[in-house]
């Protein structure tokens, strides 16, 4: 039986799937099946058990079931629990903000330079304010890359250079104007307490003070920057989990064509 | 006989460490003749000097700037604290307050015979070091007494910023069983040039090392490890700019383990590589004296550059740092030498490949707590799959016994570790070591096999780096960029400015009595 009362009660065939109304999917289309992990303050008990059940009814979860509790030795009790989430979404009304642009691998992008560019790019990238972390920006920048795929300073006809971590937005900024950047690419990763928000807008700050807003190609990229944040910010793209050098690449050599910063 | 699981050449090995040794013993001369202002901060703490002024600014600090601001600062802080003292008849934390508010100006103050001044000086640094010792006892006495968890002790890191907050997860950590709990600092931290003081309740990422924070927690720690029956060790960072202040700060409190690496600062901080090499020596020193043990941040490397590829300098540098850690009067007992578990997950038999180096730094450091530092950088979030990496972590640590291991997170790159995490982290390192405690004993590697064979090509590719390092000298390397692919300028980074030549009389009372020179 479906239970968001469709006429259909088909629940295997994909296409009677109603994007309209989609919820989780355990084993069964529509069962609403959810796992849950999460820990009460309070102490390891029948109670507290109980306490758990009745949070997931809250959150609209129907038959919550505790699978596992266990004592975290402060008075605190840890819970994993499956339940069936009772909401919808409506699948067909999403909009995301993505960067638009097809990928081209590196070789794309060396050849796209070639031919459309016709001179070296300078992309400066760093991890900068209090930012210590630089498994981001290394990824991104230094040859070896990630995962297989090349960094930035391996491109040909890309000059990158990769300032490190903490470096003060000002010094930055006069690095890359130093090295006359066509890109400047920032890796925010520690992001508590929303440490990266004030610091990369102090950056954006900083460049449309200097008037080179317009010269420059401004990019974010972290574990909790996504495009819609760096637009909103004022960046030109920001980058997420999953980014490797060519999505950057990719971004920054066709921006520049597009604005004519060649 | 020393343990050979990996058939390796030990020849090389002796070679190897004679490089190492001569490239410390280069520098050597370089480190005797120069202190740093954190040096001297370091003996100002030590002969009692704490606090700060109305301004939060450390009276070890301003005394060491009004020094340097008269050109005294070659003569050393002990020459000036100790000449002010016969001068006044005060205490040096006396005379550091009277040096803060502007009634004490030590250059004005009559000259007095240096034999004096140094008598006048060992009076007070023999009652500092007797209480570090005291507390090595301390030490010693609760784990002969109460106990402590077998090996590899379970390293968990706390980070919520407040002090309060993090002895609350420190002692859930205890229960659960960590044995060391590390309070990971404030971001940033080691870039400042003083230590802050007092209590601290707001940080990003982590904690600020102040001393007082260390006493709170010291005495959590001791509390839930008397309630568990386990010594629980306490953690933090001697790195940056302040190496030798914290060590001091955590002799005095106690504390059992510190980072403390002689290049990290240098590589992954831009510290300037003077400052650091100076700096190391003072607080591997105090380390070595208060048994702390220390853990290097070779692990580090393997964040920036690639496991497989880079693994020799993973052990040319292990090697180093021993060298440089024994010229401290550190013994091999206290050196946590770090190695970490980094390479690719997709990577065919990479299980194998790791498996080798453990074993190989087991066999090369046999007496060393190896510390062991799980997957960070091909963690991505998918916390199921995580939590399976750090059990094959946990497998290859059991199986060639490290001393001291980080237990993975399987929310590393999301966010610094729930409770829940942590427990679950604890839960799936103790499940693996006891369920496997003894299979190192029962398990040899195949003569030639592609263990045996790695271990041996990666031994000999880093003894070959460091008989290149031993032609061209550690400063000089460390320019080319042949650690992490990192480089970086004999001049360049941050701290320089605080390095000092030393005059003829220079004296520094702490680093006799620590090295046991003082006629035991």
């Amino acid at each position: 039986m479906s239970a968001d009362g469709r006429s259909t009660t088909s629940t295997t065939a994909h296409s009677t799937i109603d994007l309209t109304k989609i919820k989780p999917y355990g084993d069964t289309l529509n069962d609403g099946m959810m796992q849950f992990s999460f820990t009460l303050p309070v102490p390891y008990s029948d109670e507290a058990r109980e306490a758990a059940r009745l949070y997931l009814l809250k959150m609209g979860v129907d038959e919550p079931q505790i699978s596992h509790y266990e004592d975290l030795g402060v008075g605190y009790t840890f819970f994993v629990c499956y339940g069936k989430g009772t909401h919808t979404v409506d699948f067909t009304k999403i909009e995301v903000p993505k960067v638009d642009v097809e990928v081209m691998d590196k070789y794309g992008v060396e050849d796209y330079i070639k031919e459309n560019i016709k001179r070296p790019v300078v992309i400066v990238g760093a991890c900068t304010g209090t930012d210590a972390h630089t498994v981001g920006i290394d990824a991104i920048m230094n040859m070896k890359g990630y995962d297989g795929h090349y960094g930035l300073e391996r491109y040909e006809g890309i000059e990158a250079y990769n300032l490190g971590s903490q470096m003060p937005n000002e010094e930055f900024l006069a690095k890359a104007i130093e090295l006359n950047a066509d890109a400047v690419i920032v890796s925010q990763v520690v992001t508590q307490k929303d440490v990266h928000i004030p610091n990369l807008t102090n950056l954006i700050e900083l460049i449309e003070a200097e008037g080179l807003r317009d010269k420059l190609v401004v990019v974010a990229g972290g574990p909790r920057i996504s495009h819609e944040l760096a637009k909103e910010i004022g960046y030109d793209a920001g980058f997420s989990t999953g980014t490797y050098a060519e999505h950057v690449a990719t971004f920054v050599v066709t921006q520049m064509v597009q604005r004519g910063l060649v | 006989m020393q343990k050979n699981k990996l058939n390796l050449d030990f020849g090389l090995v002796a070679e190897a460490r004679q490089s190492a040794a001569r490239i410390a013993a280069d520098i050597q001369p370089f480190i005797d003749q120069h202190s740093s202002v954190t040096v001297e901060r370091t003996v100002a703490r030590l002969l009692g000097i704490d606090g700060i002024d109305e301004l939060e600014r450390p009276l070890p600090n301003i005394m060491i700037e009004a020094i340097k601001k008269e050109g005294g600062l070659p003569l050393g802080a002990a020459y000036w604290i100790g000449r002010a003292m016969l001068a006044t008849g005060k205490t040096p934390q006396e005379i550091a307050e009277g040096v803060a508010a502007g009634e004490i100006e030590l250059a004005k103050l009559p000259e007095k015979s240096v034999e004096d001044i140094q008598a006048a000086v060992n009076k007070v640094a023999v009652k500092t070091v007797e209480r570090i010792r005291a507390n090595r006892a301390h030490r010693e006495d609760f784990i002969k007494n109460v106990g402590e968890g077998p090996k590899p002790y379970l390293y968990v890191i706390v980070a919520t910023g407040n002090i309060y907050e993090d002895v609350l997860q420190a002692q859930a950590a205890a229960r659960q069983g960590a044995d060391v709990i590390a309070v990971i600092r404030t971001t940033a931290q080691s870039l400042l040039d003083y230590v802050p003081y007092g209590p601290t309740t707001e940080g990003f990422g982590g904690t600020y090392a102040t001393q007082e924070n260390f006493r709170i927690m010291r005495r959590a720690l001791d509390e839930v490890g008397n309630e568990v029956g386990r010594y629980i060790r306490l953690c933090n960072y001697c790195s940056g700019l302040c190496m030798p202040e914290i060590a001091a700060m955590g002799a005095l409190e106690r504390l059992d383990v510190m980072l403390n690496d002689a290049l990290y600062g240098i590589l992954f901080r831009d510290i300037n590589m003077q400052r650091t090499l100076v700096d190391q020596y003072f607080s591997r020193i105090i380390n070595g004296f208060a048994g702390i043990i220390i853990n290097t941040g070779e692990d580090n490397y393997l964040t920036t550059a690639d496991a497989v590829e880079e693994a020799h300098t993973v052990l040319a540098s292990q090697f180093i740092n021993e060298q440089f850690a024994l010229r401290a009067g550190l013994p091999e007992e206290q050196m946590g030498l770090g190695h970490a578990f980094e390479m690719n997950p997709n990577l065919k038999d990479g299980f194998l490949l790791e498996l080798s180096q453990a074993q190989m730094a087991r066999d090369i450091f046999p007496k060393a707590p190896l510390k062991y530092m799980p997957p960070t950088k091909f963690m991505n979030g998918n916390i199921f799959k995580g939590h399976v990496q750090d059990a094959l972590f946990n497998m290859v640590s059991i199986m060639t016994n490290q001393g001291i291991q980080l237990p993975g997170m399987l929310t590393e790159a999301i966010h610094t570790p729930l409770l829940q995490d942590r427990a679950l982290s604890i839960e799936n390192a103790r499940y693996i070591f006891n369920n496997m405690r003894s299979i190192s004993d029962e398990i040899e590697f195949k003569e030639g096999g592609m263990i045996q064979s790695r271990a041996q090509a990666v031994l000999a590719d880093a003894a070959a780096m460091l008989k290149d390092i031993e032609q061209e000298g550690i400063m000089s390397t460390i320019e080319k960029g042949k650690f992490a692919g990192v480089k970086r300028p004999m001049n360049g980074g941050k701290g320089l400015d605080g390095v000092v030549v030393k005059d003829a009389l220079y004296f520094n009372p702490f680093i006799e009595l620590m090295l046991g020179k003082e006629g035991e």
